[in-house]
């Protein structure tokens, strides 16, 4: 309220000064922790998967059976969860299935749907995610009426000299149709 | 006392508060239809206390998540009921929000001015629905970890924002320790905060605005007591509702421990076909399957947005001439497709063989978790997850499955139970190096069966000719020497099952070992404690004892073993198939080697009580 000795125009002024302070000075200490808060929240963001993958090693050529059918295949590496870091553990798995005496074609076990592990359904030759019913085929190709956006992701692959399988183990987006890697 | 809460209330004002609250006038009266939201207020009320409760032996990390609601679940006194209460209510809440919705639509309550009463309560389905999602996942159990991986993966979909929201989430690219502390952070922190704040206002609210649909105008009565003793009633039946649930699991089986179910603690490479959302998701979860490829987005976020939009829109739809008519029919339209949606998902999985028996390995290896972290070894630092990545019984036949089964049988099946699609050509290995075991294959009309060595090479082979031409008719003298000699022989296995046995046929056990070289003549083929290593048949030094069994799996075609004679039996070992600790899994299996509990000494007291081995 402006006191009645102060010339109107002036207190209105003094007074539109005082709201704006007012308002900007609160309006600093309120939002600059939300801020600070904000931004450690962002940090994940920011931070790069590390990249120290490689090619693992999955198995050996004579665990995959020549029958051309699917075999499962745990991927072993080390992982880094925040603060942890876990050597040699369980990171994945792997579906691999051989294509010619020596070459063997490797998937991500998880649908690109929407992450669930697909079994591998000996009586139909087909995969079948648990979850919403997604088939692929052997070879990873999607059926027409999937929810799945996309085929299996197929995993770069080599099978070595000393007859050990490497794959590349890599994850993806899941539920889209492009194949993009986690980073 | 007048004098004294005259005293307070020019103070503090809250005698003329609770006064105000006990004697307003209600319109028409108290109704059982009021009770709620009071009913809802409670619900919340009961998650804050025992959450709370839950939350002061929580630990939020991948390591100890799992860890600390075992503890909270079979350990702590009455942590079974804390929890279970938290789980069960939570679930009342969902519904008793869903009954409100309903009933305001119905009654339209929404009608001005209580259009901010309506928003606020629709406000409370996505919160609920946080709520849920991020208290899913905190147990850290197979069940959580799988079902938080849909509404994860539903939050990176959405076009423009989603890879980015997905990552604040999950705190990476990954399920980690950053989504367990966000996860609690908004389960615990604001999500719990934003809902109570949301129900508080909504209270006051709805006393500024009464619903006066469908009561009567001319009558009123003051909350207190009639309206108040039914909303007590109410508050206990969901109380009792609560308590009924968290006692239902022992009714079904005596066996099961009280409260809400934790399964074997999260492995991400362990994958998981019993993975379902909770019951108030399935429709969600069945609607998705009806997506193909990437129209997902819009039977995971838009139509529900729309939905939640249009039910927003309802006090303006409300004033048309028909808009009460169209939001009612709208509303019931909903609720039918939800339901029809949630009973498609149960009867589907309830024709699937195969997600039953994933239902019920969830439920074996979640009892299994529990029982390895009462074991004396108890829960190392590498966390829960280990004591199952190294238990026998529940490695055993996973390993079995994938790499025995496609020529060998465990009692008729792969482990797991399923029947192999390969026929069976090699022997079946339950029980093997047992009595019974060896009783059996050293039967002539056994022998050469599919059983046994009907698939190999050996079906006719000397060890076959051998047995078919001694053993048949045998005298009782001649039995009595076959069976010492096979106690003698199984004893070399020092199986755990055959431990008093052999202890107590020690006698006999000495005969057998002379009878082997002597009367039955085993030794002219096989080499038995000693004697040449050069020999045509599988040494039975220290035959199915763990070391023999490794060695056997590791390299059949070792001299010890089968030589040059190994019959489609891959090296495992030397051949790099399998790692040395899964060929030891398995042989532990095989022999019965596993950590079994001491039995309980009362069921009844076995959920709440430190159970045996301590």
């Amino acid at each position: 309220m402006p006191s009645p000795a102060i010339p109107p125009g002036a207190a209105d002024r003094r007074s539109f000064v005082k709201k704006v302070f007012a308002g900007v000075l609160g309006a600093v200490a309120l939002l600059s922790p939300l801020a600070a808060g904000v931004t450690m929240f962002f940090d994940p963001v920011r931070r790069r998967k590390r990249q120290d993958a490689g090619m693992i090693k999955v198995a050996t050529l004579d665990s995959v059976p020549k029958d051309g059918l699917p075999r499962k295949f745990a991927v072993v590496a080390s992982r880094t969860d925040a603060w942890n870091r876990f050597p040699r553990v369980p990171v994945g798995a792997v579906y691999l299935r051989r294509t010619g005496p020596r070459k063997v074609e490797a998937f991500n076990v998880a649908c690109p749907h929407a992450g669930c592990l697909v079994d591998f359904d000996e009586d139909n030759k087909s995969y079948l995610c648990p979850c919403h019913n997604s088939t692929f085929t052997v070879e990873g190709k999607r059926s027409a009426d999937s929810p799945s956006p996309r085929d299996l992701d197929a995993l770069e692959v080599q099978v070595r000299k000393d007859n050990g399988i490497y794959v590349k183990f890599q994850q993806f987006q899941m539920g889209q149709a492009a194949k993009v890697p986690l980073a | 006392m007048k004098p004294l809460l005259n005293w307070l209330d020019a103070r503090t004002g809250a005698v003329s508060l609770v006064r105000r609250i006990l004697y307003e006038q209600i319109p028409g009266g108290a109704r059982w239809r009021h009770c709620w939201g009071t009913a809802l207020l409670f619900t919340f009320f009961m998650q804050a206390i025992t959450g709370f409760f839950l939350l002061t032996s929580y630990s939020a990390s991948a390591q100890s998540a799992w860890e600390s609601v075992y503890y909270i679940q079979s350990e702590m006194l009455a942590g079974w009921l804390v929890r279970g209460l938290h789980h069960f209510t939570s679930q009342i809440f969902i519904a008793l929000l869903a009954i409100h919705v309903l009933q305001s639509v119905i009654f339209h309550a929404y009608t001005a001015p209580r259009e901010f009463n309506w928003w606020l309560l629709l406000l409370l389905v996505p919160l609920g629905m946080g709520m849920s999602v991020t208290g899913w996942l905190l147990p850290f159990d197979q069940h959580g970890y799988w079902a938080a991986r849909v509404p994860l993966n539903i939050a990176g979909i959405i076009p423009g924002i989603g890879a980015l929201q997905q990552k604040l989430l999950l705190g990476g690219t990954e399920v980690g320790h950053l989504t367990l502390t966000r996860f609690l952070s908004l389960h615990a922190g604001f999500l719990a905060a934003a809902t109570g704040t949301v129900l508080l206002v909504l209270c006051a609210w709805d006393r500024r605005h009464r619903p006066v649909v469908g009561a009567n105008p001319n009558v009123a009565a003051p909350y207190w007591p009639d309206q108040a003793l039914r909303d007590a009633i109410v508050c206990l039946a969901v109380l009792t509702t609560a308590l009924f649930f968290v006692i239902r699991p022992r009714l079904i089986d005596p066996a099961a421990p009280l409260g809400a179910e934790l399964g074997a603690p999260a492995d991400p490479s362990e994958p998981f076909s019993a993975a379902r959302p909770v019951w108030f998701v399935l429709f969600l979860f069945q609607f998705l399957k009806y997506f193909p490829g990437e129209s997902e987005v819009w039977g995971a976020v838009v139509i529900p947005t729309l939905v939640l939009l249009m039910l927003v829109m309802m006090p303006f739809v409300g004033r048309w001439k028909f808009g009460r008519r169209f939001n009612v029919g709208f509303i019931l339209g909903v609720a039918g497709g939800v339901t029809m949606l949630a009973w498609l998902a149960i009867a589907e999985d309830r024709g699937d063989p195969i997600y039953r028996l994933a239902v019920e390995d969830a439920t074996r290896t979640g009892r299994r978790a529990v029982e390895l972290a009462q074991s004396p070894a108890g829960i190392s630092t590498l966390g829960a997850v280990a004591l199952l990545r190294t238990d026998p019984y529940v490695q055993g036949p996973k390993i079995f499955a994938k790499h025995c089964s496609s020529c060998h049988r465990y009692g008729g099946h792969d482990g797991t139970g399923r029947i192999p699609k390969d026929p069976q050509r090699a022997p079946d290995l339950k029980g093997f190096g047992s009595r019974e075991w060896l009783t059996e294959f050293l039967n002539p009309d056994n022998i050469s069966s599919t059983k046994f060595f009907g698939g190999t090479k050996f079906k006719d082979g000397k060890m076959a000719k051998f047995v078919k031409k001694e053993f048949t008719g045998d005298t009782p003298a001649e039995k009595e020497q076959l069976r010492k000699v096979i106690i003698a022989v199984s004893a070399e296995a020092g199986l755990k099952s055959q431990r008093d046995a052999d202890k107590q046929d020690a006698r006999h056990i000495a005969e057998g070992r002379k009878l082997f070289d002597a009367e039955i003549g085993c030794s002219d083929c096989h080499r038995f404690r000693g004697g040449d290593e050069e020999t045509s048949a599988p040494s039975l030094s220290g035959y199915a004892s763990r070391q023999w069994l490794i060695g056997m799996i590791s390299n059949p075609g070792h001299i010890r073993f089968y030589g040059p004679r190994n019959d489609r039996m891959p090296v495992f070992g030397d051949d790099k198939i399998l790692e040395p600790q899964t060929i030891a899994l398995v042989a532990d299996w095989l022999r019965g080697e596993w950590y079994e509990p001491p039995p309980p000494t009362n069921t009844l007291t076995s959920a709440s009580a430190p159970a045996g081995g301590k």
